[in-house]
């Protein structure tokens, strides 16, 4: 009689030792998607503290282009002021458009592009939209893994014993997926 | 700069990764499953002083095993010249690389770059936290940003999937095989058969003598079998490295880019020799011999690497 109370008592400790594994895998994953948000705003940001050293930079030899230099620096205040998670995702495509634009005309001063500080800052812009690409990217995937391994038996069953819920997906809306037309001159 | 992504090619790196993990798996136990059984039959066969020496020989693999391990990236490093590089000595590579460490979750790897005209790049480091990625200053000039991105992607994945810790495995492995094959060989030769006799069992002569074949047979392939293992197994993480680019890039179309510009680069990389060879993109020795016999080549051919590629 003992042997079965030992057998069941020692299966009973291996099913919370897994639990409490599964637990903590879940916390883990968890973790990592919140770091990977929090990692999108900091390339964000790392936008928006660049883009006034290009401009500075380019003012002077482009002294036709100063309209599209202002609608740069304010796409650029409009995507900081901006509230709330749609506004602001249309404020950053705003915002690309009008980079874009910047890039293209760089192209026309050849003076522009023998200056090592514009190149530079040129290299660094495009690197930050690539991270900010990147890191909504990394989001996404970790996003992937944690709703997958809380859907899939037998993690669920721990998933749904504690408040583990579905974590959601960076998505563009869907009138932001027009790439906005903005005109050259 | 933000690249359309078509949802197709979603599933297939995803596939081609867990069915590569799967297929390097089966090799791997394949592997142990042929030196446990070489062991065993050996052991059948001798027993006897010979013990002592097979102690020794196992030791120095074990311990020359984690020397590699701990040190290897130094030693590598050192053999081909390399010199380390930060982000002020060439920011576009550094962004390139901190790009995909973003996108893969890593930390950014020591960053290398090898004085040398020929294509070639490479990755070490047990650990991702011991990363190592290099490249020669002929490959970094040839690139252009997406395909810079690609090739630092495969090495990058390389490390991310704990290659080099695999590849120093079989490796011992592969040693352990070839010693002891060879260590029973010459006690045969030379005078074992004092422990094999003292092995004989009454009445059971006939048997005795079939396992002695069998493992001379045993000693004699075992080495080749495990080598060729070793090669089959570096040819899949290959192919496992060029997914992981795509999966850390979502752009097959830079990695392929690259691999057709280095493949048609016929110029030899002097510092590349046998023993790094493996840890290169591209099989830097490109004597006959290795493009002749494929089963004996640690880099599966180019052209199929960029089909694959663009099948993503």
């Amino acid at each position: 009689m003992e042997i079965v109370l030992i057998v069941i008592g020692a299966i009973a400790v291996l099913i919370i030792l897994w639990v409490i594994g599964v637990y903590n895998s879940l916390v883990a994953l968890r973790n990592r998607v919140r770091n990977a948000w929090s990692q999108i705003d900091v390339q964000l940001k790392r936008r928006y503290d660049l883009i006034p050293n290009l401009v500075e930079a380019v003012k002077d030899y482009m002294e036709y282009e100063q309209e599209t230099l202002q609608r740069v620096i304010e796409a650029r205040n409009q995507a900081i002021d901006a509230d709330g998670v749609a506004a602001q995702g249309e404020a950053e495509n705003m915002l690309t458009g009008a980079l874009r634009q910047l890039f293209a005309l760089v192209e026309n001063y050849p003076d522009l592009k023998a200056n090592q500080n514009v190149m530079s800052l040129q290299e660094e812009l495009t690197s930050t939209e690539n991270k900010i690409s990147f890191s909504r990217q990394h989001y996404n995937d970790m996003v992937m893994t944690f709703n997958t391994r809380i859907e899939q038996f037998p993690a669920n069953v721990v998933a749904g014993m504690f408040t583990f819920g579905q974590e959601d997906f960076f998505e563009i809306g869907e009138t932001e997926r027009d790439v906005p037309k903005v005109d050259l001159r | 700069m933000a690249r359309d992504d078509g949802q197709k090619s979603m599933g297939s790196f995803y596939a081609q990764i867990s069915a590569n993990k799967r297929k390097s798996g089966l090799l791997v136990f394949a592997f142990i499953m042929l030196v446990a059984g070489l062991g065993f039959l050996i052991g059948e066969v001798w027993m006897g002083e010979g013990l002592g020496f097979l102690g020794i020989f196992g030791v120095i693999a074990i311990v020359w095993s984690l020397v590699a391990y701990f040190a290897g990236d130094r030693m590598v490093l050192a053999v081909s010249g390399a010199k380390q590089i930060q982000k002020r000595d060439d920011p576009e590579l550094w962004n390139v690389i901190e790009e995909l460490c973003l996108a893969g979750g890593l930390p950014i790897p020591r960053i290398y770059t090898i004085d040398d005209t020929a294509p070639n790049a490479f990755a070490t480091g047990r650990d991702p936290e011991h990363g190592v990625v290099a490249i020669t200053t002929g490959l970094r000039s040839k690139l252009s940003r997406d395909e810079l991105q690609g090739v630092m992607a495969h090495e990058l994945s390389h490390i991310r999937f704990y290659d080099i810790r695999l590849q120093t495995l079989i490796g011992v492995l592969v040693g352990l095989t070839a010693l002891v094959s060879d260590v029973f060989l010459r006690g045969l030769f030379w005078g074992g058969r004092g422990g094999m006799r003292r092995n004989r069992r009454s009445g059971s002569g006939g048997g005795e003598g079939i396992l002695i074949i069998l493992a001379i047979l045993a000693a004699i392939l075992a080495p080749i079998f495990a080598r060729l293992l070793q090669l089959s197994i570096s040819r899949k993480r290959e192919f496992l490295a060029d997914a992981g680019a795509v999966q850390l890039t979502r752009y097959p179309s830079g990695l392929a880019g690259a691999l057709a510009k280095i493949s048609g680069d016929a110029e030899v990389l002097e510092v590349a020799n046998r023993a790094t060879q493996h840890l290169y993109i591209v099989n830097p020795i490109k004597s006959f011999e290795e493009r002749a016999k494929s089963l004996f080549s640690t880099h599966p051919p180019t052209e199929e690497r960029i089909a694959r590629l663009n099948a993503m």
